[in-house]
């Protein structure tokens, strides 16, 4: 049974199916550079994937889907950054509480395009890079989101690390008041990086419903992927391209967990859907363990695991979660 | 550049910081501004340069009147200001922070800012490593790289908040030769200093500073008792050294090392007797506060023999070691002495030792009150602890120590006290002292160090490079250790 797995099309689909997450990883990521913590994401993500669908059904264009879907993200975004930035409020309380009210609104309002056939994006396969043998199967055989997500990890590390905007970005989450006293606006700075995180975040519900797990109900297959994105943040040590490694590992968990149900009929189905959840965790937990200062001496001559987990540490913005306070 | 301030005044509710301060700095002269804590320097400065707003009161460049709106608008006009805590980004590159507000638009020149800040850096004698984060570099440093950085914006003004704060010997050396450097060139220098010394060796000028107002000026040379007199009043009394009469071992080490801190504690051997005053001296994380922690208990150290008063005792049981008569005292006062959302009798309260299910509160209030008074803290026993002014919170902490302790170690004591406050802090401690107690304290500031203790030791990169009886050194060899040269 094993033999039926085909690499190829194992890769594809860990790719294919890790867009929504890179998306959202990298979204938040941008927003938690800035020093904000948008913690709205899982109810964001199925509000946007509800209004995609929704959109795109009624005007059967996909592009105003991911369009309305992105504003949405933004919006709710924006209403974290108008509380916690201007009006000092807990971006933990608030976000928390959008992303239950995002659900349940996305629920309600979503109920009459449950279990519709909707538009959804078609295959896009990239003319002569998909003739390269497994490289253009596993890269250049998707459609248009996956291709933004793979362009957008490379983007967003140029932006934030090779650009003025972006060393302005990691200043502002890193002490916004010196930032001001260098002549940055902080709020305007962590305004503007929230709605652009959160319109991402929208970005990533619409790929749920109109491109990864096409149409509208409930449930939408896509509660915990926002939980999950907040966790790779971590995991990725605030940098996208590590957020974007934790997306497809935990992609490939998913994937894999797909195999397991014809490898195992005897277990039942949910676990695999499940496994890669408490999976996720159980590597969250591992690689903080591993900055432990005894584990990290146990590691002192083994080079190997060393670089392994310096590649995988990261620190928090140190104003993360602190709106800047002007005298 | 020419800067007049005129009849500054800056009232916080009824709180007046500044109370019609009129000052003019002239080109290429260094002024000093001179006065305790809480005269009123840090708030002017931050006026001039635009980071607070003026209640009334003018500011003047060249004779044409100014108004500041941000910092960033006073150094596009070339006043730059290098703040006592430096304010940078100490998890990004040395780079990176010197790029910072210097660049505009998609791509950045990263090499030539590299080398713009490495020509810089070397005409003055630093040296400072551009691929480093900030966080790793000394605070001497910092300023270092800000100094440059502030020179790259074009600045005419340099003002300077507490700068010889926490750096050594050497580094202030450096900084008052490139300081002087900027004079000749006709910049102005603008020093903010508490420390009657840096200021006598440096400025041209002095404006003195008291209670928010100017209470007096003078050019160079300066009469020191006319500036004291000047800052305090009258000049404020210090207290007394008596002579130790050392008593039998409270603490011994042998061989103890620890890890923590930047260069955690290495081979530390070491007896301290009763009655014996300590001080302990070096720069920042030179091993003081881990040294501190594993002689309280409270750290546990990774090798080596602890004694306490006689007996080996296991390192890191901060009970066992608070049962044998040792307290501390640690440095940050909101973060591991006292709990914020607490008031002062929840604190006294949680000390009680025989506690029972529900809190006697009449007696922790009687109590409460008893201390506040015996202490002199200006507050009430429902006053939070995060409330309180930092002397007073340290006179909170002071309260909670037991009456007959064997051996008190305290981190920083005084700092960020006025001087008052000081002054009582070390009374109180000279006083235990007196009770054979023995004192263990580490402080930044080596005038504080050879007044009050008996013996001094010198840390330099987690270990003990100077032992010595306060009476056999002075400041020049206890700074040269602190710079690591033990000869």
């Amino acid at each position: 049974m094993i033999s039926d797995l085909n690499l190829t099309i194992l890769f594809a689909s860990v790719i294919a199916g890790a867009a929504p997450v890179v998306l959202a990883a990298i979204g938040e990521t941008i927003t938690e550079k800035a020093g904000i913590i948008n913690l709205s994401l899982d109810g964001t993500i199925l509000l946007s994937a509800m209004t995609a669908f929704a959109v795109a059904f009624e005007t059967d264009s996909l592009m105003l889907g991911f369009g309305a879907a992105g504003i949405v993200g933004a919006c709710v975004a924006g209403i974290v950054a108008l509380f916690s930035i201007y009006l000092g409020q807990s971006q933990v309380a608030v976000g928390f509480v959008l992303t239950l009210m995002c659900r349940d609104l996305a629920y309600f309002l979503g109920n009459p395009y449950s279990r519709l056939q909707g538009p959804q994006a078609s295959p896009l396969p990239l003319p002569f890079l998909k003739e390269i043998p497994f490289f253009g199967s596993v890269f250049c055989n998707h459609n248009l989101p996956v291709y933004l997500s793979l362009v957008l990890i490379f983007i967003s590390w140029m932006y934030i690390y090779r650009t003025s905007y972006g060393l302005k970005l990691r200043s502002v989450g890193e002490n916004p008041a010196a930032s001001y006293v260098r002549g940055i606006n902080p709020r305007k700075i962590q305004l503007a990086y929230t709605l652009c995180g959160g319109f991402l975040v929208g970005i990533s519900g619409a790929v749920f419903s109109l491109a990864i797990k096409p149409g509208w109900g409930r449930p939408q297959g896509c509660e915990g992927v926002g939980w999950i994105a907040l966790a790779l943040v971590i995991f990725g040590g605030w940098h996208p391209v590590r957020a974007a490694a934790g997306a497809y590992f935990f992609s490939f968990l998913q994937v894999i967990g797909i195999y397991g149900q014809s490898w195992l009929p005897s277990v039942p189905a949910q676990v695999f859907q499940v496994a890669p959840f408490p999976l996720m965790i159980f590597t969250l937990a591992l690689m903080h363990l591993a900055q432990k200062e005894t584990v990290l001496s146990w590691t002192e001559e083994k080079a190997w695991i060393r670089t392994l987990i310096r590649m995988f540490s990261g620190t928090a913005p140190q104003s993360l979660g602190k709106p800047y306070q002007t005298d | 550049m020419r800067i007049e301030l005129q009849d500054i005044h800056k009232y916080y509710g009824p709180v007046r910081a500044n109370n019609g301060i009129s000052l003019t700095v002239a080109p290429g002269e260094i002024h000093g501004i001179l006065g305790e804590n809480g005269a009123g320097k840090s708030t002017l400065m931050k006026i001039l340069t635009g980071f607070i707003h003026a209640t009334q009161g003018s500011i003047l460049i060249n004779a044409s009147p100014v108004k500041f709106q941000n910092p960033a608008q006073s150094s596009q006009l070339g006043i730059g200001m290098l703040y006592q805590d430096p304010l940078d980004f100490p998890l990004m590159t040395v780079l990176d922070n010197f790029m910072l507000g210097l660049t505009d638009g998609l791509s950045v020149e990263t090499d030539q800012f590299r080398d713009k800040l490495k020509e810089l850096a070397t005409s003055f004698g630093f040296q400072i490593n551009p691929d480093i984060p900030v966080q790793r570099l000394t605070i001497g440093e910092r300023q270092q790289l800000e100094i440059v950085r502030l020179l790259v914006l074009g600045i005419e003004v340099l003002v300077l908040d507490e700068p010889t704060t926490g750096i050594s010997e050497v580094q202030k050396r450096l900084l008052f030769q490139a300081l002087k450097k900027l004079a000749a060139d006709g910049k102005s220098v603008i020093l903010v200093s508490h420390k009657l010394e840096d200021v006598e060796t440096l400025c041209d000028r002095v404006t003195v500073l008291r209670y928010g107002a100017v209470t007096g000026a003078m050019e160079s040379p300066f009469d020191t008792e006319e500036l004291l007199k000047m800052m305090f009043g009258a000049p404020p009394a210090q207290p007394l050294r008596k002579a130790a009469q050392l008593g039998a071992s409270v603490l011994e080490m042998k061989q103890v090392y620890a890890s923590g801190g930047r260069a955690g504690l290495e081979d530390c051997n070491l007896t301290f007797r009763e009655g014996e005053m300590i001080g302990l001296a070096g720069l920042e994380g030179s091993g003081q506060g881990v040294f501190l922690r594993v002689a309280s208990g409270v750290q546990k150290p990774s090798l080596g023999e602890i004694t306490l008063r006689g007996s080996r005792i296991k390192g890191g049981d901060y009970s066992a070691f608070k049962y044998a008569g040792t307290a501390f005292l640690p440095a940050s006062r909101l973060e591991e002495g006292l709990i914020p959302g607490l008031t002062m009798t929840e604190h006294y309260a949680l000390q009680n030792k025989n506690s029972k299910f529900l809190i006697p509160w009449t007696q922790a209030y009687q109590q409460a009150k008893e201390r506040i008074k015996l202490f002199r803290i200006k507050g009430k026993p429902q006053t939070f602890a995060h409330a309180l002014s930092g002397g007073n919170q340290q006179r909170l902490l002071l309260s909670f120590l037991p009456d007959k302790p064997k051996l008190l170690l305290l981190e920083n004591p005084t700092r960020g006290l006025d001087l008052e406050s000081a002054h009582w802090v070390w009374q109180r401690l000279c006083n235990y002292a007196d009770q054979k107690v023995c004192i263990v304290f580490a402080s930044s500031e080596l005038d504080e160090i050879l007044m009050v203790a008996d013996r001094i030791l010198v840390f330099f990169d987690g270990r003990i490079i100077k032992d010595v009886k306060s009476d056999e050194t002075d400041a020049d060899e206890l700074g040269r250790a602190i710079a690591g040269k033990s000869d």
